[in-house]
């Protein structure tokens, strides 16, 4: 075997690429279940978003539109979640396991003329002076826009719930949603917003799947993604920073076991291939071990007659 | 004359099936403290919604200041000065008490800015709180006074409260009583909602009174006796539960040095925990929530098992047997929490009876259910304590707390047991049933059954129990007899006001 074929750099570099659909889609559903939903369709909303900005990019040639849509049609699938969950007061996680299935078939179906496609690139973003320090520029200031989203929208969701008073209400939804209806605050329609912005995030997780880490479109491509998210926003104890952890943290082991098998160590691949789930969940489950608990309202449906 | 604050004529609500108001009329002057009496379901709590705009009327006139008022929402209704204390507490127990507060508020202040003014506003009124506590971690009198304060920094016009003594010991009432007082002396009207007569008398200036949705009478209620107030709510003449003298048997429970610790987050460590029961006696527990109450059930119900020589009954341990193995010795119990602890909600009365009664009335046999046997039992339930329901396949949230509560009690009682745990047997039951109810536990006595009642009602207590002691952070004072105490001794051993003393205000 041969460590020294493992580049440093690269590594780095593509755990971060590795690391952003998980990190996006767990922000969306830390935002969800900060609301008191708890939605299982994130595998499903993802692909759906996966296979909708891979279409929109080939047909028209822009990434940044395909991205766009996939954001609007991660939105758009959760919508069916809104109207079980919200309207007609259905279960949340039957109605979850429904949307993953439901967005895997349709996401197969709409990809089937798409098998082998290349998408068109997008670009990176070059900037004069960072973008080539050496070491340090190729890791931190060489990737695409929507690396950079992903971590500026995990700080922006942590500010958001911490500091301002749309976030303090969005938290007191999901603890106590009867005293939030007391009080006067529209508890529904709160939700609604949360798992819109949930479905959307899925969605640009997805299309970052198919448009930029593998780039083409499989069916199923997804692989577990979505469910990987969602774990990580509970072991990540609903904290944004930790799910950003989370996500690198597995990201980083994914990369590097990649790495290690084709540098060939002596270990057998079944064990290597499980080492970023088994790292990620044992990391988290010690870092969790806070006091901090779930939003008391997850999962709960709330009606409002009384 | 001066024009009323608040004034509601011919108002009316209907739910499907049951109208809650049936042109309701009520009058509040400004600087009044109004008392709304009413047993449950009389549509008192339907009356206060409407006017914090949570509910709309069907139909009616509400006028606030002389213009007409119709809250679509309670954001407007806090808009126009009138603010609201809940029953059940409508707190985030995960968030600080400042957050708590800022949600209640239109336009918050910056945090570090309210911090200050919760200070200042809980000097004023002599309501100790500090902001950055979680709310989770507070007792109920503490809750409550962060709605209190929540609902001052509106600098309402009218406050209304609804119930808000049940969950607070002698002490913390007096306190409560001042602020509402001081209040008063401001300008603000009160609207206060309570079924406990003596405290209505002591604080209010007038009273409405209502029983099935409609107006049955108003009342000066510091002119009216408490017994004439009671008769009005209930329309019919009120038994009080007979006591009986009786002599008490031998020693049937002994609990020594009993410790345990907080099953749960915010949950009271039992400490050293030390009684006996007599047959036939009934020994009173009071003291506020939260002080280890809940645990106190589980450990003598079996739900928290402990050293086996902690609890004893007739000399012989049992501390360490669970719950099934403790009813069949004939040690039953019923806990607070009607819906989740004491019935399983969406389960039908014969399948509620079933679970508890399986042991003592042989409702099951080589793991198969007897069916027939069980409908039999709830049948002598609903029918020995009069719960209101069509039939025993209703399910336990379908029935009212006061019918859920008569029969989760009278469960327990026809199992002829040797000791009977209850806790708060008659919290938020109207009086007719309450009275009922106590009176079912005093016939139980009187047959030798040893009873241990725990209550945040000290009426209560001091209408049944032979000997008192009170619970406070866990730790159990020692039972004194019920007769010739009073309310000051009572308040001391329940641990005061947690060190406070009467603010002056």
């Amino acid at each position: 075997m041969d460590l020294s074929a493992i580049n440093p750099v690269l590594l780095i570099a593509s755990l971060m690429v590795a690391a952003t659909p998980i990190l996006l889609a767990a922000i969306g559903e830390l935002v969800v279940e900060k609301a008191g939903v708890l939605n299982l369709g994130v595998e499903g909303m993802m692909i759906i978003g996966a296979i909708a900005g891979f279409a929109t990019a080939v047909e028209s040639g822009s990434p940044t539109l395909g991205f766009v849509v996939a954001a609007a049609a991660g939105a758009a699938l959760s919508l069916l979640f809104v109207f079980l969950t919200q309207v007609v007061l259905a279960n949340q996680v039957a109605s979850g396991l429904a949307l993953t299935l439901f967005g895997l078939g349709l996401s197969a179906l709409l990809g089937q003329s798409y098998v082998g496609v290349r998408p068109p690139e997008m670009a990176q973003i070059q900037l004069p002076v960072l973008s080539d320090l050496p070491f340090v520029g190729p890791i931190l200031f060489s990737h695409d826009p929507v690396l950079y989203f992903g971590i500026a929208l995990t700080a922006a969701v942590g500010a958001m719930l911490k500091f301002t008073r749309g976030g303090l209400i969005l938290r007191a939804v999901g603890e106590n949603h009867d005293a939030a209806h007391a009080l006067g605050y529209k508890v529904v329609r709160i939700r609604i917003l949360a798992i819109l912005f949930g479905g959307a995030c899925a969605g640009l997780g997805g299309a970052y799947i198919s448009l930029i880490r593998v780039p083409q479109w499989t069916e199923g491509m997804t692989a577990g993604i979505g469910w990987i998210a969602l774990a990580l926003v509970v072991f990540a104890s609903w904290k944004p920073w930790r799910a950003l952890l989370g996500a690198y943290l597995f990201g980083g082991v994914t990369v590097m076991q990649l790495n290690l098998q084709a540098a060939g160590v002596a270990i057998p691949v079944e064990y290597l291939a499980m080492s970023p789930y088994l790292i990620t969940i044992l990391v988290l489950v010690i870092l969790s071990a806070d006091k901090s608990r779930a939003p008391a309202a997850l999962g709960r449906i709330f009606h409002a007659s009384r | 004359m001066t024009e009323p604050l608040l004034s509601l004529t011919g108002v009316t609500k209907a739910y499907p099936g049951v109208v809650a108001n049936d042109k309701v009329s009520l009058v509040i002057q400004p600087g009044e403290v109004h008392a709304l009496l009413g047993e449950n379901g009389a549509g008192k709590s339907t009356l206060v919604k409407m006017i914090y705009g949570l509910v709309k009327p069907d139909s009616g006139d509400i006028r606030l200041n002389g213009a007409p008022f119709k809250p679509a929402e309670p954001r407007q209704a806090r808009a126009d000065g009138i603010a609201m204390v809940f029953q059940h507490f409508s707190l985030f127990d995960a968030l600080s008490v400042a957050e708590n507060i800022a949600l209640g508020m239109e336009n918050p202040p910056k945090m570090r800015d309210l911090a200050k003014r919760i200070r200042s506003v809980s000097e004023t009124y002599g309501l100790p709180l500090d902001p950055a506590r979680t709310v989770g971690d507070l007792s109920a009198g503490e809750r409550q006074r962060v709605e209190i304060i929540r609902c001052l920094l509106q600098e309402p016009k009218l406050l209304i409260m609804d119930e808000p003594t049940s969950v607070l010991t002698p002490q913390e009432v007096e306190i409560l009583f001042e602020t509402l007082r001081k209040l008063r002396s401001e300008g603000t009207s009160i609207l206060y909602i309570s079924h406990k007569l003596e405290e209505i008398r002591a604080l209010c200036d007038a009273s409405t009174i209502l029983r099935l949705g409609k107006n049955v009478g108003s009342c000066i209620p510091a002119e009216t006796s408490a017994r004439d107030m009671a008769e009005l709510m209930v329309g019919s003449a009120l038994k009080t539960p007979e006591r009986r003298t009786r002599d008490f048997g031998p020693e049937a429970l002994r609990v020594h040095n009993l410790s345990a610790a907080a099953p749960a987050e915010f949950g009271t460590a039992l400490k050293n925990i030390q009684f006996s029961l007599r047959k036939g006696e009934i020994l009173g527990i009071g003291g506020v929530a939260g002080n280890g109450q809940d645990e106190l059930l589980a450990v003598l119900s079996g739900e928290m098992t402990t050293d086996p020589n902690s609890v004893q009954l007739d000399g012989a341990p049992i501390g360490d047997l669970g719950p099934t193995k403790r009813r069949a010795l004939a040690v039953l119990s019923a806990p607070e929490e009607r819906l989740g602890h004491a019935a399983a909600p969406d389960m039908s009365l014969t399948e509620n009876a079933m679970l508890t009664g399986a042991v003592r009335e042989n409702l099951a046999a080589g793991g198969f259910l007897k069916w027939s046997a069980a409908r039999g039992f709830a049948e002598r339930v609903i029918k020995e304590f009069d719960v209101r329901t069509p039939g025993t396949e209703n399910t336990a949230r379908s029935l009212s707390g006061g019918n859920l509560q008569k029969f989760v009690i009278g469960r327990e009682v026809l199992q002829r047991p040797e000791i009977l745990v209850v806790n708060q047997p008659t919290w938020g039951v109207d009086a007719a049933a309450a009275a009922a109810i106590r009176q079912a536990l005093l016939d139980l006595a009187a047959e030798g059954t040893a009873i241990l009642c725990i209550s945040q009602d000290l009426d209560e207590l001091m209408e049944i129990s032979d000997a008192f002691a009170a619970l406070n952070e866990g730790r159990l004072s020692a039972p004194r007899p019920t007769a010739g105490l009073d309310v000051e001794e009572i308040g001391l051993m329940m641990g005061g006001s947690h060190g406070m003393d009467v603010a002056h205000v």
